[in-house]
């Protein structure tokens, strides 16, 4: 059995998953396990969102940025500017967010990480830096729009009913949009040119400069698809919720978790990893107390960690 | 009315019980950031985990006191026992674990203290904190007995400085804490075991080639910092005199990484100077009457704690008093 786990972790931890599944549709029934399972892959996609980003900075920069829920964060409120002060489409929030969080991330590598790269800074001088940073965006997202809790002008009443499942309007929007990019993500990773690069550059950075990758260009357009991916993240999860200003950081852990299980630096492993996490605490609800199932998924972290710090889709190296 | 910008209220400035409530949460972070200079700076372990730690003391306490009934006196060591066991549990693991994956599990841990604290209400009070249980007119609180302490200190001041602060017996428990921690751990650090830490904190492998047990090293590091912060929850317990979930949130620690960069790595008194300097620094945006909202003002005190980490990270890494020889950061 250790044998075949260390050998397909895949699907060995999917094996498990999908035994604790059937477990509950016997106990359950299967429509509460269905149902708990799509509000699950709900929060799933906005966790690997948020979680393909950040493994790819993490990969390539070995920066461990705290500062990216609060990209996130960013992006949302960006999003309230746009849908409710200036009044225009969800759409346009969504587009402007994305636009305005890419900048962000764009910004910190040229003022921040790349200068501090180029002086040799260790990882926890960078770590401590993004604390920082998440310090900043943090207060001035509380200096322009305080800590009331705000939401986006979305339609949270009406819902869609298919197979005696009901998902609401905006967390059917969520999904979709959401599985769409993280598709699209999945597809621009594995195929394009930049791609192939981003993951040469998370094996080896040296390696990939030498076999001559322009390594600035690449980490800069890195930078870009992170910050996006979060903003984008952001306003989804505002939408299915709402904002305050410690949004980005309740959303750093789980994302985190998503990094972690599937592998640091695997934009692969980040995209399942989240989906099976936001399935997983969703399906939590139907043993504990819905109040216990963040306690759960960092429990889920901590012991995933303790026991296989690769990843359940790394592969085994020193870690 | 509004004030005019920028002017300076010499109230505050003068006001005696202002100034004590600054200096004793100044020496609460004191005691915290001891701790991480321990793991951080002499041991090289990142640990974010200490505001976990914080919680684990003072809710053991407040609990052994109004759930078990034990007295004060009874429940302060065995709430230190508990939560050194704890840091034992959590670093036995976890210790092994690469630098910053062991950074993010303590982070973790601490939060699902947090949140076992907000949601365990039966035992932890949840929301409402815990302070004090009342059964028909009695009630009992965890702080009785410090509380009765405190007066009999008060009144000995009485009788030489007339007028005393009601908070100056905490002020000078905690302050004689964090300078006995001081040196104590300035001590230890020049004992072989202190050496050994250091030579972990330098290159681990080659000091398990020697034939130190690292591991155990690296747990009684992470143990002592888990009672230091426990100490710290105490004293924040008696201060707030309640004990909510919110006030032991992971910016705690992240205002303890603050302090610690602040007042340099690897250096026990830079610790004290860091934690004056945050909170004065902090705390002093009080004079300055800005015309901003009280909400602008608390987001300014991030921005400030922020600026601080950025601008130290990147212009001074060793901090305020740090050796550049000694410096772990750069590696």
């Amino acid at each position: 059995m250790k044998g075949f786990f260390d050998a397909r972790p895949a699907l060995a931890a999917f094996g498990v998953l999908g035994l604790i599944a059937a477990a509950l549709v016997a106990a359950e029934g299967l429509h509460e396990v269905a149902q708990a399972a799509l509000n699950g892959l709900t929060l799933g996609t906005i966790y690997a969102l948020g979680a393909v980003g950040l493994t790819l900075v993490y990969g390539i920069l070995r920066l461990v940025n705290f500062a990216h829920g609060d990209f996130l964060a960013f992006g949302a409120y960006i999003a309230y500017l746009v849908n409710v002060t200036w009044g225009l489409p969800l759409a346009a929030a969504i587009v402007g967010a994305m636009a305005a969080t890419a900048l962000l991330g764009l910004a910190s590598e040229r003022l921040m990480w790349g200068p501090m790269r180029s002086k040799g800074a260790g990882w926890l001088q960078l770590l401590l830096m993004t604390i920082g940073l998440a310090f900043v965006i943090r207060s001035a997202i509380q200096w322009f729009w305080g800590s009331e809790i705000r939401t986006l002008d979305v339609n949270v009443t009406d819902s869609v009913s298919f197979l005696g499942l009901r998902i609401g309007q905006t967390e059917l929007m969520v999904v979709v949009v959401g599985i769409a990019v993280l598709v699209a993500v999945g597809l621009v990773v594995r195929f394009s040119l930049l791609g192939k690069r981003m993951r040469a550059l998370s094996d080896n950075l040296a390696l990939a400069e030498t076999a001559g990758i322009d390594t600035r260009q690449v980490i800069l357009l890195t930078w870009l698809f992170a910050g996006a991916l979060a903003g984008l993240a952001g306003v989804l999860s505002g939408a299915l919720t709402n904002l305050r200003p410690e949004l980005g950081f309740e959303l750093l852990l789980p994302i985190f978790a998503a990094v972690i299980l599937g592998g640091i630096g695997n934009p692969f492993g980040a995209l399942s990893a989240g989906l099976v996490l936001g399935v997983v605490i969703e399906l939590s609800t139907l043993v504990v107390e819905p109040r216990w199932k963040l306690t759960f998924g960092f429990l889920a972290l901590i012991i995933a960690l303790v026991i296989r710090p690769q990843g359940i889709f790394g592969q085994a190296r020193t870690v | 009315m509004t004030p005019p910008p920028l002017a300076f209220t010499l109230e505050a400035f003068t006001n005696v019980g202002f100034w004590t409530g600054v200096l004793a949460t100044a020496g609460i972070y004191a005691v915290v950031t001891l701790g991480l200079q321990l793991n951080v700076g002499f041991t090289g372990i990142v640990n974010f985990g200490q505001a976990g730690f914080m919680a684990v003391g003072g809710y053991s306490m407040a609990i052994l006191v109004l759930e078990a009934g034990l007295s004060f006196w009874l429940a302060l060591p065995l709430a230190v026992l508990i939560t050194m066991a704890f840091g034992v549990l959590i670093g036995l693991p976890s210790l092994r674990l690469r630098g910053d994956y062991f950074a993010i599990v303590t982070l973790a841990m601490a939060e699902v203290v947090r949140l076992v604290a907000q949601n365990a209400r039966g035992v932890t009070g949840g929301n409402k904190g815990l302070y004090c249980e009342f059964e028909g007119v009695n009630q009992a609180c965890f702080d009785d007995s410090w509380r009765s302490v405190s007066d009999w200190m008060l009144g000995v001041i009485e009788n030489l400085w007339p007028d005393p602060e009601p908070l100056l017996p905490l002020l000078i428990v905690i302050w004689v804490t964090v300078a006995i921690g001081v040196v104590a751990l300035t001590y230890l650090q020049g004992t072989p075991w202190g050496r050994v830490l250091r030579a972990i904190r330098e290159d681990e492998d080659a000091t398990r080639a020697l034939g130190k047990n690292t591991l155990l090293y690296k747990l009684q590091s992470l143990a002592i910092s888990a009672v230091l912060g426990a100490l710290a929850g105490f004293f924040l317990a008696l201060f707030l005199a309640t004990i909510h979930p919110d006030d032991y949130e992971p910016i705690v620690t992240f205002f303890a990484f603050g302090v610690l960069v602040l007042g340099g790595l690897a250096n026990y008194k830079g610790v004290v100077v860091g934690a004056i300097v945050l909170w004065a620094l902090l705390e002093g945006t009080r004079f300055v009457e800005l015309p901003i909202s009280e909400e602008r003002t608390a987001a300014l005190r991030f921005a400030i704690v922020g600026a601080v980490l950025i601008g130290l990270m990147a212009f001074r890494p060793q901090g305020l008093f740090g050796k550049r020889d000694e410096m772990v950061l750069g590696d």
